[in-house]
């Protein structure tokens, strides 16, 4: 058996592609939590229980409607993001005007009660979500075996995130979208209705979550807790890149989800701190994080 | 974007106490309220079991001790627990298997805490407002997993049994009574340390960089001195209420580590009103009654919390006794 630095190949490239399963995650929900706090300067600690709804939306849509994985792919973030327009509208929208820690407070809040909601109806031991057969079986590649949903979880994620920063980059309303986190007064005042856009930018960044929760439903069982251990890491991928780029904060979630499946390799104890300790070194090193733009 | 933010508007509502200086009137109406605490711990067991009191009072020392940080520091930590907890273990460990005394164990716990807010202090100043707080709650969860592998702690198990012992090696805290006089003693001094902190000139200048931190590094404050020093305190009174916990009720545990911890202490200080001095104190006693009453309803408890954390912030953002305070015209 071939090995590299006396591990097999095999368990390494197999951690390997977990870290970007992973990473896969970090970088979908990091994004979705940079762009609903550059324009609502709020920090969205509903975000995991959001990424769980997703999930269990997908779950619900099997098992009630019989509606498979495809239609939930499509179906799961759109029922997320009109609830967290919903919770924009009657509960956010009231706080702009106030200290950003009070958002929060609200979202924590939130995410107490949808979690603890979900946790009285299904128990915190997890349902199974099967693997769609299309996706099911895998490549057999030299060095390893490479499952078909595990690679279609990498593309997806990809994909999504690069459509995400070239409408934003590219597009007419993405440059709405850029001018009205710069100033949102001056853009009202060229008439345009930065209202609605905040709301609509909330509802688009919790889809996001909400997708992220559909592609994590069958690797992952679908569970109460699960958005609650992810968002906190979460949270320190976005301490580590900063939240003023989008690109920035895909990069970093991807890379560290890599980090963290090769500590899984060489010294597995590590495994749950090493993106924790990685934001310690950068904290003491580059204090405005790798892609921020002001210390 | 993010790092100016924290610029624009101080956390709490700022109720009276920003509104006038503190005039001597107040600190008068001030003594009768320590006066009236004093009572009313020496009163309370005669109605209520010795064991929940010790329990608010520990939660209410943790609620003071983060209150001072976010309150007077506008600094909103969401990893208390870790100071919290890990004293709670440090605790445990020195009065289980160092042997020593409970006075000393506590004392134990209470230096490893500050010690530790030192080093996380030290790091998250380095970041403003909401970044401030996303590494707090990072840190937290960085003890949290070294508190769930670490040998010392016990892992899941927690530490069970912790002996009470003898106070000073001579007076047995086994009754609840004597514990309680002993628990409330360490309430009551945290609570005047606290409340003398807040009132010195540190606690002025932390005032300062709360309301305006440019313009106090502009009058010459070196502006993270001050928020590390209050964050070690913070810290520090923090671990003091988790190692007396351990030491009451005779377990460390993964719940105290934990960030739900960290979010009840939070929400007591919501509810009972921050950047009030005895705000958290109420916060304290109406969460954990609330706790206590709906232990029977199990999970149901976390969604009571969140609903409490929602109508808090979109309704009630002044606290118990900050609407007191407005409705006095005092501060309290």
């Amino acid at each position: 058996m071939t090995t590299i630095f006396g591990v097999p190949t095999q368990a390494l490239f197999g951690q390997l592609l977990l870290g970007l399963i992973n990473g896969s995650f970090y970088a979908i929900l990091s994004l979705g939590l940079a762009i609903i706090f550059g324009l609502l300067n709020i920090i969205n600690f509903a975000h995991g229980a959001l990424y769980m709804m997703g999930a269990f939306v997908a779950w619900m849509l099997l098992t009630y409607l019989g509606l498979g994985y495809w239609w939930a792919l499509g179906l799961a973030p759109l029922v997320v993001g009109l609830f967290g327009i919903l919770l924009e509208r009657l509960l956010i929208a009231r706080l702009y005007k106030l200290d950003h820690l009070y958002g929060l407070l609200l979202t924590f809040g939130l995410a107490l009660i949808i979690q603890g909601l979900f946790r009285n109806q299904y128990g915190v031991s997890g349902l199974p979500y099967a693997i769609p057969p299309e996706l099911s079986g895998g490549q057999r590649l030299p060095f390893m075996f490479l499952p078909n949903y595990r690679a279609w979880v990498v593309v997806a994620s990809l994909t999504v995130c690069l459509a995400t920063w070239l409408v934003i980059e590219k597009t007419k309303l993405g440059a709405y979208l850029r001018a009205a986190t710069e100033n949102p007064t001056l853009v009202q005042a060229f008439g345009v209705n930065v209202p609605l856009f905040l709301t609509l930018t909330y509802g688009f960044g919790v889809a996001l979550a909400g997708f992220a929760g559909v592609l994590a439903a069958p690797i992952y069982s679908v569970n109460p807790n699960m958005g609650a251990d992810i968002i906190i890491v979460v949270f320190a991928v976005v301490v580590i890149g900063g939240m003023g780029s989008i690109l920035g904060s895909v990069i970093t979630g991807f890379a560290l989800g890599l980090v963290e499946g090769l500590t899984k390799v060489f010294y597995p104890q590590g495994s749950a701190t090493v993106i924790f300790v990685i934001m310690v070194l950068v904290l003491l090193v580059k204090p405005a994080g790798l892609f921020g733009r002001t210390a | 974007m993010a790092d100016t933010a924290a610029v624009t508007a101080p956390v709490t509502d700022a109720p009276i106490a920003a509104a006038r200086p503190e005039s001597r009137d107040d600190r008068a109406l001030h003594r009768r309220v320590f006066v009236g605490i004093a009572v009313a711990l020496a009163l309370a067991p005669l109605v209520l079991y010795p064991v929940f009191l010790m329990k608010v009072l520990c939660f209410g020392l943790f609620a003071l001790a983060f209150n001072l940080l976010l309150g007077y520091g506008g600094l909103l930590s969401f990893g208390h627990a870790a100071y919290f907890g890990m004293a709670s273990y440090v605790a445990a460990n020195a009065a289980k298997h160092w042997g020593l005394t409970p006075e000393l164990a506590i004392l134990a716990g209470t230096l490893v805490a500050g010690l530790l807010g030192l080093a996380f202090g030290a790091l998250a100043i380095r970041r403003q407002g909401i970044y401030f707080s996303m590494i707090t709650l990072a840190l937290a969860q960085m003890a949290f997993f070294f508190s769930l592998q670490a040998p010392f702690t016990g892992g899941e198990d927690g530490i069970q049994a912790v002996p009470r012992g003898h106070l000073f090696g001579v007076v047995s805290l086994a009754d609840d009574r004597v514990l309680y006089a002993v628990v409330a003693a360490i309430f009551f001094l945290g609570m005047l340390a606290i409340y003398r902190i807040i009132h010195s000139p540190f606690g002025q200048v932390l005032k300062a960089i709360r309301d305006n931190e440019p313009r106090a590094v502009s009058l010459g404050y070196r502006v993270n001195r001050y928020k590390l020093a209050v964050f070690v305190l913070s810290a520090s009174l923090a671990g003091l209420a988790g190692a007396t916990k351990a030491i009451v009720f005779q377990l460390a545990s993964l719940t105290d580590v934990h960030w739900t911890m960290s979010g009840e202490v939070v929400l007591m200080t919501l509810v009972g009103g921050m950047g009030t001095v005895f705000g958290p104190i109420i916060g304290a006693l109406v969460i954990v009654t609330m706790e206590t009453y709906l232990a029977p309803f199990g999970a149901w408890v976390t969604v009571i919390q969140g609903l409490v954390f929602v109508l808090c912030v979109l309704l009630f953002r002044e606290g118990i006794v900050g609407v007191l305070a407005r409705r006095l015209g005092r501060p309290l």
